[in-house]
């Protein structure tokens, strides 16, 4: 009898993880999470699942992979090291992995760009979630102009950065500059990362640098298309996490000596998370999530050679944030 | 809070004055036997007031002067540490790597630091630093999260660099918060912690209490601690003295201020007011003034200054190396570079976030337009 569904197994309860259980449970009728696996016993997020119907162990990857049914895809939420130490293992044991962590070691997939990709791949990764608000734009400049280098400065809440994120803090800049490069179509990338303590909470907020040709700083046709690529690219990631938008009007600045005479656009961006799990300050959960969730219901769908089920924005009836009237939280 | 009467040892050498004349004639007493280490940052905490533009002549100069008075440790890396240069941040006008070996190669005795803000760089960029001979691994944090620098311990230690953990911003945080993640850098490997106050905006005893509490959590390991300040409320050197009378053994400086804001606490005054109190630095004085007067004056453009700018960033607590991009947003947008430092210490922006200054001056720069059309009768 051939599996209209598959089962997943979400390894790493912490904020990322949780928050990716909330949005397989609302996004996808194919993938049915089932386990929920840590290595705390005292894990906030097991418990939780647990109460959601997941069998939740704290026992590891171990106890994961002794189990009599094996889950058909893997969701890690880690860190980058120990999703090196798994990702043979979900190998040698059939099950498709979707890496959440900056570990890099299947192709980047960042689905308003690449969604096309090789879906016979066992393993990919969802690079940061600076990496997916930021790429996307990256992208929708190089696509119109050559972009010689970008760089990329992600803010989150001090809150919403979890002990894995604060661990992988070098792969997260490494992981997200290879990625403004592989994906973003920038020759050259950098990126930074700030974690902010303030109360309330900030929402994530992202800052997208490229450097474009002298020409496009000034205002013209070739701005006009710049422009008009970011606005469709914002509607596109849109139909992933509604709360994506541009926290003002992108701004172009002339070529300056100091800035090694390179013109260049500045596009501001927020993420205003849906509140599945943390308040919605943390986007940054929401925009690998999101991400996580679509890319699995793909590569589920084309193994069991079935119809994908996954619901963008507008499917779901939820309206996105307005372009025009961007927050203004803690304002 | 804290014992802020000064103890018998700290006492200054009263009773005779020192005339301009025997503090030229001194002998120099560069090295020996020391109460207390100056680091010098006119070429990393230089950097901001700079924009970035040293020179790799301007480094030799200034390492050599240092050298020659004694001066134990010369930090020399972008404002914002390795990996500073950026659009953010501004572009270094030399690879900070070749200035980084041109200050190696010109120091006979002091040791070269590097400053490095996880999140950033990475350890990538230290283990270059440390190639191109930087032996002091300066590693910073927001005060509140100081776990983001436990790798890069670990990795500074294993290159044998001596390691120094920098609590920024450190009036976001209470003392008891600040002590917590000096614990925490500590335990990671560092040998000192430094109380940052990155706005200049500790005033006395809030400085005084905040060392106090650091030094209770990591002394017992051997720990040391350090201060480092800024001019903006003219704190810089009573803070100094404070932290020293406190038990801090390491202390910030930089020639004619030359830092962010309205500068840190000056290197040649840190050395005269010590010598005044009886502290030995090993710093000579004579030596020093020289290097500042004549070395490090000459090739400033603008001199760090109290000024209305300055003076909101260490009253509203904003990171001093603001400074400058908002002064560059005031003009850009047409809206007051105070007015956007108060928003942006209002927002709680934190080190690193440069490219809020943009969204305040956007912000700033609508709510006066709404305003201008609200005076004009429109609705």
């Amino acid at each position: 009898m051939s599996k209209t569904k598959a089962t997943a197994a979400i390894v790493g309860p912490g904020n990322i993880g949780t928050d990716l259980m909330f949005k397989l449970m609302r996004r996808s009728t194919i993938i049915e999470p089932r386990f929920m696996v840590g290595v705390d016993p005292t894990s906030d997020g097991l418990a939780r699942a647990k109460r959601l119907g997941l069998e939740a162990s704290a026992e590891g990857v171990d106890w994961l992979l002794s189990q009599e049914e094996l889950p058909d895809i893997v969701f890690e939420a880690t860190s980058a090291r120990a999703h090196q130490a798994n990702a043979p293992r979900y190998a040698e044991a059939g099950i498709l992995a979707v890496d959440l962590t900056p570990a890099a070691v299947g192709p980047y997939l960042c689905p308003p760009v690449n969604l096309s990709f090789n879906l016979d791949a066992p393993n990919v990764n969802m690079i940061t979630c600076g990496g997916q608000a930021t790429v996307p734009m990256v992208h929708a400049v190089s696509s119109v102009v050559p972009v010689p280098y970008a760089e990329i400065v992600a803010s989150v809440s001090s809150r919403s950065a979890g002990p894995g994120t604060r661990a992988n803090i070098d792969e997260f800049t490494e992981t997200t500059a290879a990625a403004v490069e592989v994906i973003g179509g920038a020759e050259q990338g950098k990126a930074i990362i700030i974690l902010n303590p303030v109360e309330p909470p900030l929402m994530m907020r992202n800052s997208v640098f490229c450097a474009i040709p002298e020409e496009a700083g000034e205002p013209g046709a070739l701005q006009d298309r710049i422009l008009e690529s970011i606005h469709a690219m914002v509607r596109t990631v849109q139909e992933y996490v509604s709360g994506y938008h541009l926290r003002s009007d992108p701004q172009f600045d002339p070529a300056r000596s100091t800035w090694r005479g390179q013109a260049r656009v500045f596009i501001p961006i927020e993420v205003k998370g849906g509140g599945d799990y943390l308040p919605d300050y943390a986007g940054n959960l929401d925009i690998i999530t999101a991400a996580a969730a679509r890319v699995g219901d793909l590569l589920v769908a084309h193994r069991l050679g079935i119809a994908t089920s996954w619901k963008s924005t507008s499917e779901l009836g939820e309206q996105p944030a307005d372009a025009s009237a961007p927050e203004r939280a803690g304002v | 809070m804290g014992d802020m009467s000064i103890r018998p040892e700290d006492a200054p050498v009263v009773g005779r004055d020192v005339t301009e004349s025997e503090v030229l004639a001194h002998a120099t007493t560069a090295g020996g036997p020391t109460d207390l280490r100056i680091t010098d940052s006119t070429l990393r905490d230089g950097s901001h007031a700079m924009s970035h533009q040293f020179t790799e002549e301007q480094v030799r100069g200034v390492v050599s002067a240092l050298d020659r008075a004694g001066v134990q440790v010369i930090e020399v890396s972008h404002g914002d540490g390795l990996g500073g240069s950026s659009f953010n941040y501004g572009f270094s006008l030399v690879d900070e790597f070749d200035l980084i070996a041109a200050a190696v190669d010109e120091a006979t005795r002091a040791k070269i630091a590097v400053l490095m803000l996880p999140g950033l760089a990475t350890v990538k960029h230290l283990k270059r630093a440390h190639a191109a001979g930087a032996s002091v691994a300066r590693i910073a944090t927001h005060c509140t999260e100081a776990d983001v620098s436990i790798q890069h311990f670990s990795e500074a230690r294993d290159l044998g660099m001596e390691t120094v953990g920098f609590l920024m911003l450190a009036h976001r945080a209470s003392p008891q918060v600040l002590a917590q993640n000096a614990r925490i850098m500590v335990d990671a490997g560092a040998e000192c912690v430094y109380v940052v106050d990155s706005a200049g905006a500790l005033v006395l005893s809030d400085a005084q209490e905040r060392i106090q509490a650091v030094i209770d959590e990591v002394s017992r390991d051997g720990a040391q601690v350090g201060f480092h300040g800024h001019q903006n409320l003219s704190m810089g050197i009573a803070n100094s003295v404070l932290a020293y009378q406190a038990g801090a053994r390491q202390i910030d400086g930089a020639l004619c201020a030359l830092g962010a804001g309205a500068g840190n606490s000056p290197t040649e005054v840190l050395a005269a007011t010590f010598e005044r109190m009886g502290i030995r630095t090993g710093v000579d004085l004579g030596e020093v003034l020289s290097a500042a007067e004549e070395v490090v004056r000459p090739f400033i453009p603008r001199l760090p200054w109290m000024d209305r700018a300055s003076i909101t960033q260490g009253y509203a607590g904003v990171y001093s190396s603001f400074l400058l991009h908002a002064e560059r947003a005031a003009e850009r947008y047409g809206v007051p570079a105070h007015a956007i430092l108060q928003r942006v210490g209002e927002l709680g922006y934190v080190g690193g976030q440069e490219d809020m200054i943009i969204d305040v001056a956007l912000q700033l720069s609508e709510e006066q337009q709404l305003g201008d059309l609200a005076a004009a009768g429109v609705r």
